[in-house]
């Protein structure tokens, strides 16, 4: 038995759509999207009966092929069973409208306090974060502040030294030639 | 024996029928066809078993179509002692459901909704079990299906229908991927009786062979809450009037377990997808576990549990050997009852203590010490301490598991045993807060600043969406009464042990040869007669 390529693509789209409306907030899209994958389920199922064009069994006596009348029978079956799944939810998305004003899927109030903690937790994190930043700028700020002032008292200090003592072993200049000169004096 | 074969799913369908066109009226007689019925299906489901022990599976045929093309329904040791412990659970939480409508004036399972409503959810269960044609397993899944949503959302709370929403989703989605793998298996086979598929997997080729087996395991897989497929379950689940819950934790999860061991007994025995399923058994009990832990609802907590302890029903039907798969009907059995149990002792702490939230509870040992007894039996039973089925399940499923060898089952020998003892731990921190605290509500209405008070400063926010619940002052006898017949139960698989073993493991070895089940079916081709 070869299956036609027709149906099982007509039946893998249905199903990629009904799937795209189920991931849906809304009640009414998943309703709409429950019926198009059952209905794209139905078609594959429908795929596996063999060629198209021949009649299910027609009697007891006939001698020419039929197609396998079992698919559609499990498809009448999955049909009813799709039909009465719809109007419950459609039953459910009134319900919800008429509690909460519209048909949408709320969020678990216990996974609101899960998020929730774990948002109070991420903006205690970020503020930590923040004022550590701020801290460390000041720090920084402030040891760069330290070591200028340190670096001009040392600048500050030698020149006070070379002015208080000349003969000093840093200033003394390295060069022979010039030392010399002092001494012919 | 086979015109009792129909009668489980028969029986409980009728008296729903009966019960639809009664509807509120003559409530003491609804009240008895409903306990009625469900010791007549428990009856049956004894006596079918005892048939399959000792006969072997049997078969019959309904319509008058013979096996390939007639629905087939079969009764082997598997599926009797699925049916016996599903319906001794049934009747005890029907018993509890009754005992809590006659008590209270404003019924939370109401007689014209819950009783025909549950009597068809035990027929889609029977259905399940005793079904030999994968689409009769399937419509057998939809009865039940069905009937569980109205179960989940009955009253039409604002809460439940959000809950029940979750569900319906994820149930739907999951029987399309069934019906969907019914078609790939009907494309490549040409049957839908067991059996038969049997007999014919073997010939297909491996890629579509794999195929099939991945999307029966998907489909079955979120039915049981196997851990990446899993969190629809603690979200839905807690919401529901306790009986509610306890029958769905105990039997809902245990069809799709049994789903499982059929598929990978019967159809495809030869274990491909041992080391991917040995990974999620793992997945689900850590995960399952740990999110039990912080739970801070008895309710949630227990959903958590199951979903970790359906890990050790994977782990067993991955290994695969007689003694694993013995080791799981022992542990899917004990499992049932006490799932039950447990999901029924919060009910009655919820109706002593006004809430399943830990924060708001304590002190009940000394209010409610029966409960106590109750709920630190049951707790112990599902955590694994000796003497009780629990241990012994699990010491069971250890010995397979060290006896099979191999660093992946050691990996699962070890998580299972981490995983024992965490649910200890939660089980023990319900005890220890619930039944040990210093008692707050004795005075019977708690006012919300105590409440905050417990609460402590740093979940003032949650507090605020629930209104302060009213203590109930006593619980009636018969709820107590099934309580303890349910505990007592779960005990008695200790006591009853050598039996129940032996019969566990003659399931297995049944289960071990699929020539069993195929000849007992007798397929014949099309127009071969």
């Amino acid at each position: 038995m070869s299956p036609s390529i027709t149906l099982a693509a007509t039946g893998g789209a249905l199903f990629a759509c009904g799937l795209l409306l189920m991931m849906e907030r809304s009640l009414t899209r998943l309703v709409i999207g429950i019926l198009l994958a059952g209905n794209g389920a139905n078609v594959l199922i429908l795929s596996t009966g063999g060629h198209a064009g021949k009649a299910p069994i027609r009697g007891g006596h006939t001698r020419a092929p039929f197609s396998d009348p079992l698919p559609q029978a499990m498809i009448l079956t999955s049909i009813v069973i799709s039909l009465a799944s719809a109007a419950f939810v459609f039953a459910i998305a009134y319900r919800s409208g008429r509690l909460t004003g519209d048909d949408e899927v709320r969020d678990d109030i216990e996974d609101r306090r899960v998020t929730r903690g774990d948002q109070e937790l991420r903006t205690q994190i970020r503020e930590q974060r923040r004022e550590f930043r701020a801290w460390s700028r000041a720090q920084r700020r402030h040891i760069r502040r330290a070591r200028a002032d340190l670096r001009a008292g040392i600048r500050e200090e030698r020149r006070r030294r070379a002015v208080d003592d000349p003969a000093r072993i840093d200033d003394y200049p390295e060069d022979p030639a010039a030392r010399g000169g002092g001494g012919a004096r | 024996m086979n015109a009792l074969l129909p009668m489980p799913v028969l029986l409980p369908m009728l008296a729903a029928a009966v019960k639809i066109v009664l509807g509120p009226r003559h409530p003491v007689m609804q009240r008895g066809i409903s306990l009625a019925v469900l010791g007549a299906v428990l009856g049956i489901g004894v006596a079918l078993l005892v048939e399959a022990d000792r006969h072997g599976p049997h078969a019959t045929q309904l319509g008058g179509w013979r096996a390939p093309v007639g629905i087939t329904l079969v009764a082997d040791r598997l599926s009797g002692t699925m049916l016996v412990v599903s319906a001794a659970v049934t009747l005890g939480v029907m018993v509890y459901a009754i005992a809590q409508d006659i008590t209270d004036d404003e019924p939370v399972t109401p007689l014209s909704v819950f009783h025909p409503t549950f009597l068809l959810l035990v027929a889609g269960v029977a259905d399940s079990f005793l079904a030999g044609d994968l689409f009769n397993l399937f419509v057998g899944f939809e009865i039940m299906l069905m009937a569980s949503f109205v179960l989940i959302t009955l009253g039409g709370t604002s809460a439940r229908i959000r809950s029940g929403t979750t569900y319906i989703i994820v149930a739907l989605l999951s029987s399309l991927l069934f019906l969907i793998a019914i078609a790939v298996l009907y494309a490549a086979t040409g049957t839908m009786n067991l059996a038969q598929l049997a007999e014919r997997v073997r010939e297909l080729p491996e890629g579509v062979a794999r195929l099939a087996e991945l999307m029966l395991l998907t489909a079955f897989g979120v039915k049981a809450a196997v851990f990446p497929l899993s969190m629809w379950l603690p979200d839905s689940y807690p919401t529901a009037p306790a009986p509610v819950t306890a029958v769905f934790a105990g039997l809902l999860t245990k069809i799709g377990i049994y789903g499982v061991i059929r598929t990978e007994t019967l159809l495809f025995p030869g274990h491909a997808l041992r080391e991917p399923l040995l990974a999620v058994a793992l997945a689900s009990m850590l995960v399952g576990v740990l999110g039990a832990m912080v739970q801070v609802d008895i309710k949630r907590l227990l959903s958590f549990t199951l979903v970790s302890h359906i890990g050790y029903m994977i782990f067993g039907t991955a290994m695969g050997t007689r003694a694993a798969v013995a080791a799981t009907i022992f542990y899917v059995v004990h499992h049932i009852t006490v799932q039950t149990t447990l999901f029924l002792i919060a009910g009655l702490i919820e109706r002593r203590g006004g809430s399943t939230s830990l924060e708001r509870l304590g002190g009940l040992a000394r209010t409610a010490p029966l409960v106590g007894v109750l709920f630190f039996v049951a707790a112990m039973n599902l955590g694994g301490i000796p003497p009780l089925p629990g241990f012994l399940g699990k010491l069971a499923l250890i010995r397979a598991a060290v006896a099979q060898g191999g660093p992946l089952v050691y990996a699962l020998v070890a998580g299972s045993l981490v995983t024992s003892l965490l649910t200890l731990y939660a089980l023990v921190k319900v005890w220890n807060q619930a039944f040990w605290r210093t008692p707050h509500a004795l005075a019977g209405r708690r006012v919300v600043s105590d409440v905050r008070a417990d609460a402590g400063a740093d979940a003032p926010g949650l507090l605020d969406e629930e209104e302060p619940h009213v203590v109930t002052a006593g619980l009636p006898p018969a709820m107590i009464g099934a309580s303890v017949a349910l505990v007592a139960l779960g005990v008695g698989y200790t006591v009853f042990g050598g039996p129940l073993v032996a019969l566990t493991d003659r399931a297995a070895d049944e289960l071990a040869v699929p020539a069993h089940y195929t000849d007992a079916v007798r397929p014949e081709p099309l127009g071969g007669h």
